[in-house]
């Protein structure tokens, strides 16, 4: 509930910012012949303009030129660039995993898709015949080697600097080749009319939430990168009750607990708990790390797909 | 002395050769009811098609697990029968065989129609067709689909240009003979025979050109049922994740485009009225062709099924026990049996290999085909990695929907109103090269 809130108010935001910019534009549009032909007369005038991350600016009036619109949005540009410097990886904690399931919900608000469409699905796992079950929530595993970027036709979706794999809905051709190749199933398409397309249709596309999503389209973990722009954890890791997850920058050697707020280093934590990432021989590089469901914290009480035994 | 009587049934044989050749493109109610009987149902499942295009791809019954369907298998279908052009007419053709020279234009009629369709389905299966323009404009080389994209319409091109040329003395000839035809046929015949006239230097170029283009055939061939195995074998998957599928695709096209060629051979044969020049022999000899492609093709299926099963590696298990014993086996051992072991039994005796034997055959074959294709598209994706939870049931099972179905029809109903059409307008058997064959001269007036 708490999680919808903010995401209005954030659309709401985004809404007004782009109101603002295009308000500014068109301001400054206008006025940018008489600016111009002003400018070397009123030297140091500044207009106030507001960036799309919500900052107020003072501009001088010499610099401002008008906007060329390419085939991109500013929102798609820097959504496709990623963010400089960072290398963003995520530890899931097996031992703590108790399928609460926050993760998904979360994930399906933030990004605008049904119950059953899954960007992070918490799965039952159990390895051979006589070994103890656990929960494993499973994103996009944003491979370093990525399968599904290298058969997409259209470069819609793609790799980012800070090692984030995307996927641009206003580009995708909807051919699922990227769902084939994707070994880890990490990724869904839009067969019908997405969830509240009718009420989302007049938003602006955010490429780094991918949303409003788009009939035909694929779409698929983000690791919230509209969140991350803004510092803050994404949506699953942020609302696990339990611990599970650790995100953070490989760089900067340090990733940070969504439930207890806790950063510790990440080549440590790897270390010392035998982290491991899912099916390396096939090559992918995974980003995201697994700590061995061991000393787990809670009990199995026998049948996992028992739906009693959720907690 | 003796020359004379020669020379005149060699002139009267031409002319039996030109009027059984044309007469079924002038004259033939069958066909005509034919058409619009296609036509019919090709704009009923259009709807179904419309449907597809206004409320999406949910209307089938493909989800996020089984993310390819039905438009896939049938895409790979298509290819697979469209190789049969450069099977007969290039492969054989360049290997002086002449028993196919009555043949070769069926198959080139096949191929053309058949690779047309193919370029078509992947169009329908898309998510976003109209968003297609977006491969022209940010297309990129590292994907498979691209070179498809690439291979498909570099093999539709080369395939036209071997269905036309070797047909320029023939349409000449249309355009003398077919006095009735309709202002825009004339002008076609009148176009593409490019004033013809059989002359030496004529025939000596433009048997040059024909030649270079059957050895080009033969690699773009090749790449197009390559690479459309790539889309399956550049992927990490089950089932699909093997080496051998490029020549295994290439060798079960042979075997499929050899079944259709073969069909639509007694087709032609009985509705043409054409039993004095797709003989008995072009039908034994195909039967022998197949025994020998489908031996091929066996042993790619040995390789590509004995090698895993023996293994049973994690994951390929739960694949190949499926498809051997569990839900897929009916349609996996039907298609191993019906399109392939029996086939190769029956036609090693000369009886199996007349025409009505051989046709039924075929069409078992044609069957066994596609539920091949069927069978390597759909259960790999319901065999993933990972295991599928937290999906509604129509998430773990793939069936096709009622919609699936009619745009199914529609594509093999477009592919064969194209046939029929092509075989309506041009002569199917090469009126020139038969009578060559035959030692007759070819006059073809001015």
């Amino acid at each position: 509930m708490k999680e919808e809130t903010s995401n209005n108010s954030r659309r709401k935001f985004l809404k007004s910012v782009g109101i603002t910019v295009s308000a500014a534009g068109v301001v400054s549009g206008f006025s940018l012949l008489g600016a111009a032909k002003a400018a070397a007369q009123e030297p140091g005038e500044t207009v106030n303009l507001l960036t799309q991350d919500g900052q107020l600016v003072q501009v001088d009036k010499n610099q401002l030129r008008p906007t060329v619109t390419g085939p991109l949005t500013e929102l798609q540009k820097r959504g496709r660039e990623g963010i400089a410097g960072k290398s963003f990886v995520m530890v899931i904690d097996l031992s703590k995993c108790r399928n609460a399931r926050k993760c998904m919900v979360a994930c399906q608000n933030h990004h605008q898709l049904r119950p059953d469409q899954h960007h992070i699905n918490v799965l039952q796992m159990q390895d051979a015949e006589h070994t103890a079950p656990y929960f494993m929530p499973k994103p996009c595993q944003h491979c370093d080697n990525p399968p599904c970027t290298k058969v997409c036709p259209v470069d819609a979706t793609f790799k980012r600097q800070d090692g984030i794999v995307l996927i641009d809905n206003e580009r995708c051709i909807g051919c699922r080749f990227c769902i084939a190749a994707c070994p880890y199933s990490a990724r869904i398409f839009q067969w019908t009319e997405p969830k509240d397309a009718e009420k989302y249709k007049n938003l602006t596309y955010n490429i780094e939430a991918n949303v409003p999503q788009k009939k035909g389209t694929v779409s698929k973990c983000l690791f919230s990168a509209d969140r991350l722009r803004e510092n803050k954890l994404p949506s699953c890791v942020s609302s696990c009750p339990n611990g599970v997850y650790y995100f953070g920058d490989q760089n900067e050697d340090a990733v940070t607990n969504g439930t207890t707020h806790e950063t510790v280093r990440f080549s440590k934590l790897i270390e010392e708990n035998a982290g491991y990432t899912l099916m390396p021989e096939l090559g992918t590089k995974p980003r995201v790390y697994y700590l061995p469901p061991k000393n787990r914290a809670f009990k199995f009480n026998g049948d996992l797909l028992n739906e009693e035994n959720l907690h | 002395m003796n020359d004379l009587p020669e020379q005149k049934e060699t002139t009267l044989s031409f002319e039996k050769i030109k009027k059984d050749i044309l007469r079924p493109m002038q004259n033939h109610k069958g066909l005509e009811l034919w058409i619009a009987f296609l036509v019919t149902v090709i704009s009923v499942c259009a709807w179904a098609y419309y449907v597809q295009l206004r409320d999406g791809l949910g209307v089938t019954g493909m989800r996020d697990y089984v993310s390819w369907g039905l438009y896939i298998a049938n895409f790979v279908f298509f290819v697979a029968v469209s190789l049969v052009g450069m099977l007969i007419s290039s492969i054989l053709g360049l290997l002086r065989i002449d028993w196919i020279t009555p043949i070769s234009r069926i198959a080139e009629i096949i191929a053309v129609a058949f690779v047309a369709v193919a370029g078509l389905v992947i169009i329908m299966d898309m998510g976003r067709p109209d968003r297609v323009v977006n491969v022209l404009i940010h297309g990129r080389f590292q994907s498979p689909i691209l070179w498809d994209i690439t291979v498909v319409t570099t093999y539709l091109t080369i395939s036209l240009l071997l269905l036309i040329l070797p047909m320029i003395p023939d349409l000449a000839i249309c355009k003398n003979e077919l006095k009735k035809a309709s202002p825009f046929l004339k002008r076609l015949y009148n176009l593409l025979s490019f004033g013809y006239i059989n002359t030496p230097s004529q025939y000596k170029h433009l048997h040059k050109m024909i030649r270079t283009l059957m050895v080009l055939i033969v690699p773009v061939g090749l790449a197009i049922h390559t690479v459309t195995s790539w889309l399956f074998a550049a992927t990490l998957r089950n089932g699909w994740d093997t080496t051998i599928f490029g020549p295994y695709f290439v060798a079960g096209a042979f075997v499929a485009g050899s079944a259709g060629l073969i069909v639509a051979m007694y087709f032609f044969r009985v509705s043409y009225k054409l039993k004095d020049y797709i003989t008995d022999v072009q039908f034994d000899n195909m039967g022998k062709l197949m025994v020998a492609v489908c031996l091929v093709y066996l042993y790619f299926n040995l390789n590509e099924f004995l090698v895993p099963g023996y293994k049973m590696k994690t994951g390929d298990d739960v694949h190949l026990t499926e498809l051997f014993a569990g839900h897929w086996a009916i349609m996996f051992w039907s298609s191993q049996l019906l399109g392939n072991v029996i086939p190769i039994m029956l036609l090693v005796t000369k009886k199996f290999r007349k025409p009505f034997p051989i046709m039924v055959i075929s069409l078992f074959i044609l069957a066994g085909a596609w539920i091949k294709r069927y069978v390597i598209v759909i259960p790999t994706l319901l065999h993933p990695h990972l295991p599928i939870q937290n999906v509604p049931q129509n998430f773990v099972h793939y069936y096709p929907t009622a919609i699936e179905i009619s745009v199914t029809v529609l594509s093999f109903a477009l592919a064969l109103l194209i046939i029929t059409v092509l075989s309506k307008i041009f002569p199917v058997v090469p009126i020139c090269e038969i009578a060559e064959q035959k030692g007759i001269e070819v006059k073809i007036e001015a």
